[in-house]
């Protein structure tokens, strides 16, 4: 920005809130030489609804509900790391049920968040179509999503525990013969897109992060892989249950903007592969650990009196946070959902500090769109796959 | 006295009649070019609602549905609306480059369509400079986006303009040269002498087969030209929001839909009549011979046959080009005015060599 008061000739273009690829409401204010970028500075903050605050007068079952309005468009792992977090502050097991539901939801929210993905980062360089293909597949997911949990978006399925409910009847062989679907659908993406020649000179050779600037800025998920490194949550802390099933970490060396779709489409691949040995090998059992919720019970209420709970009326369950710390976290599509608590012997966290993948992520974009043309900012911007919910939280 | 009075009454009445001939010459020379803009439009709905309709087949969509039969009446609603609607004007911008923007560009497509023969000897107006006329002008339609692009006091807008004007006089050269080259094998420059010229031996005669490079560098550089979407910068949606026409609104900004598609049909006659033997029948011997003799009886016959089989040729390229915009991604600056000048130009300055030495060694 110092350069253009000394030069009068430079162009400084506001882009966004409301431009059609900030995807939601980044802004950047952009320097330009003609067609070149000479600078560029992220504004953040127009979705700021104070989730971190909020967090810390909610019980963990009151705050679920919001968690998902985080990353929008990965809301099984927002809801994952909302109840991994005081589980393994807890020491809370979860039965392998529970569990295997939980990969496989997971697993079909990556699904659905890189479709998401996809389409908007097609659209952003030019090409229409995919995004029309891609919200078919994502509709197959989201059905399932409403058959299992009863919402399409904001589940709120999981529970400290377990979750919320069992899988109903049928819901295995429907999600199953989704698997089978897709995986052709994916071959029909890499058939329109992957080889498509305008594609790859568009993406190849844009925002290339090598090795080292990867891991200085702290970047995580396909970002990182797309560099060279094999680092996934999945594999590196094997949480739930994933060491049980067979894939692979998607990876690419060279770190540009191909790299990161890549990456992304492999990954649906192999989160097919988890999702069918999750459902093939499900176990039987229990979906919630019901030992570890606490009602707080009143001593034997008069019938009828203003302190009696109906039935209709059961509170939700309660869980006391023990007074320690810790910083949890799992692989979101967009890379390392953490969080960072701290109970107080108390149904409501002291601290809940999210780390948000997008928000690490988008840090790199001014560096990464400099001395790049004006339309490389939305191909860059695109691969990086942020959400501003979960960036302004 | 009473003969002077006749014959100066004579005279009067040969004045009016003559007056009256020259009012309806006048009034004549409004009437075909009436018809054409007439057709031209109810073509330009026809493509609005072609595109509308392909692109929904491609995404899996339905497309329009309940205006009309299969929604054809889409586009009209559509004009309808934009005509309706508020017209703004931005506050700091210049009012008049932006009130003149849209005008220009149109005008200047609609004017080009003058010299296209649509049938056998069916043309407006058969200039012996033909087809470069259109080039001429055509290269006042990117004017007409430069100003209203600078009328918006919108960077985007000025961003979109300078795009266009960048693109179109990168992509005239090429297409100019390859026109060239045509008549050069035409020996002439008038629309109607290169499709005679293409009329000898049938579907064999197209321009097509003798100037196979010649008609990718046209397609291309066509696109470019209509700014469509593997070539669409001026107006790319993700970039510069809708370019020149981001601050357009009612029935300003559907001239400049009006004149997108105009662009399209007229790039796409004129592929049919430099590669694809314009009205000619084209199928080869058999039915050439009966429709001679259909030829001398029945005038009007041929020239709607002549249309219909020009317009047949020219929808196809019409729907190539829709196919194109829904599949392909969208090329950067840098890129596209590499492809025009490293790759189209030197393409077809060769094209142009190989043509003209062909034609000296055939002398």
């Amino acid at each position: 920005m110092n350069i253009s008061t000394i030069r009068k000739d430079f162009m400084i273009v506001n882009m966004g809130p409301h431009h059609p690829s900030m995807h939601g409401v980044l802004r950047l204010i952009v320097t330009l030489d003609g067609e070149d970028v000479i600078d560029c500075e992220p504004i953040l903050g127009y979705l700021h609804r104070g989730m971190e605050k909020i967090a810390e007068n909610r019980t963990i079952i009151q705050y679920l509900p919001y968690v998902t309005r985080w990353d929008y468009l990965a809301t099984m792992f927002t809801e994952a790391i909302t109840v991994n977090g005081p589980e393994q502050l807890g020491n809370i097991q979860v039965p392998k049920r529970a569990s295997y539901i939980r990969v496989i939801m997971l697993e079909l929210s990556r699904i659905a968040s890189h479709l998401l993905w996809l389409g908007p980062f097609m659209a952003d360089i030019g090409a229409q179509t995919p995004f029309f293909y891609i919200f078919r597949e994502r509709e197959f997911i989201y059905d399932l999503f409403e058959a299992a949990t009863g919402m399409r978006m904001m589940h709120n399925f999981f529970r400290i525990g377990g979750v919320a409910t069992d899988l109903p009847y049928g819901w295995v062989d429907k999600c199953s013969d989704f698997c089978d679907y897709f995986l052709t659908s994916i071959a029909e993406y890499q058939k329109l897109i992957t080889r498509n020649p305008i594609f790859l000179e568009r993406v190849e050779g844009v925002g290339v992060v090598d090795v080292k600037e990867v891991i200085n800025w702290g970047l995580s998920g396909p970002m990182l892989r797309a560099s060279g490194i094999q680092w996934d949550l999945r594999k590196v802390d094997n949480y739930e249950c994933y060491e049980e099933f067979h894939w692979e970490v998607q990876w690419q060396k060279e770190g540009d903007s191909l790299a990161r779709y890549l990456v992304r489409i492999g990954e649906m691949v192999e989160s097919i592969k988890i999702i069918q040995q999750a459902l093939e090998g499900l176990p039987g059992g229990p979906y919630e650990n019901l030992e570890i919720r606490c009602f707080d019970r009143e001593k034997e209420p008069e019938w009828n009196e203003f302190e009696y709970r109906f039935i209709s009326k059961k509170s939700s369950p309660s869980f006391e946070l023990p007074k320690q710390e810790l910083y949890v976290r799992i692989e979101a599509p967009k890379g390392e959902l953490g969080i960072f608590i701290i109970g107080d012997q108390n149904g409501f966290p002291w601290r809940w500090k999210i780390h948000p993948p997008g928000f690490i992520n988008l840090q790199i974009l001014p560096q990464l769109v400099k001395r790049m043309k004006l339309a490389d900012i939305m191909t860059i911007l695109g691969s990086i796959d942020i959400i501003m919910g979960e960036v302004d939280r | 006295m009473i003969i002077d009075l006749t014959e100066i009454q004579d005279i009067h009445f040969f004045f009016r009649l003559e007056f009256f001939k020259e009012i309806y010459e006048i009034l004549w020379v409004f009437v075909p070019i009436l018809i054409f803009i007439v057709g031209i439009t109810i073509s330009v709905l026809a493509i609005v609602w072609l595109e509308r309709e392909i692109s929904a087949g491609i995404q899996q969509r339905i497309g329009p549905e309940y205006t009309g039969p299969f929604g054809v009446l889409q586009a009209l609603a559509d004009g309808t609306k934009l005509l309706f609607k508020e017209n703004l004007i931005p506050s700091r911008g210049d009012i008049r480059l932006f009130s003149f923007g849209p005008a220009i560009s149109v005008i200047s497509i609609i004017l080009s369509y003058s010299v296209i023969p649509f049938g056998y000897n069916f043309v407006l107006s058969d200039l012996n400079i033909g087809v470069f006329l259109w080039i001429a002008i055509s290269s006042i339609a990117p004017i007409g986006l430069l100003m209203s692009g600078y009328g918006s006091n919108n960077k985007y807008s000025f961003l979109g303009g300078l795009r266009a004007a960048a693109q179109s006089i990168s992509y005239e050269i090429p297409l100019t040269l390859c026109v060239l080259s045509i008549s050069l094998l035409s020996n002439s420059l008038s629309t109607v002498d290169i499709v005679d010229a293409q009329s000898k031996y049938g579907f064999w005669g197209w321009n097509l087969w003798r100037q196979p490079m010649g008609f990718l560098v046209f397609l291309i550089s066509s696109l470019a030209e209509c700014e469509r979407l593997p070539f669409d910068l001026p107006e790319a949606e993700e970039e510069l929001i809708a370019g020149y026409q981001t601050e357009y609104s009612g029935i300003k900004f559907g001239l400049f839909y009006v004149a997108s598609y105009l662009n399209l049909l007229v790039s796409s006659l004129f592929v049919t009549v430099l590669y694809l033997g314009g009205s000619n029948i084209s199928i080869p011997y058999i039915f050439v011979s009966n429709f001679f003799e259909i030829n001398k009886t029945y005038g009007v016959f041929v020239t709607i046959i002549g249309i219909f089989i020009t317009l047949v040729k020219t929808f196809l390229f019409i729907f190539v080009s829709i196919t194109t915009r829904w599949t392909l991604p969208r090329l950067r600056i840098d890129q596209l005015l590499n492809l025009g000048w490293k790759f189209l130009l030197p393409i077809s300055l060769g094209n142009l060599l190989l043509t003209t030495s062909s034609q000296l060694f055939s002398l």
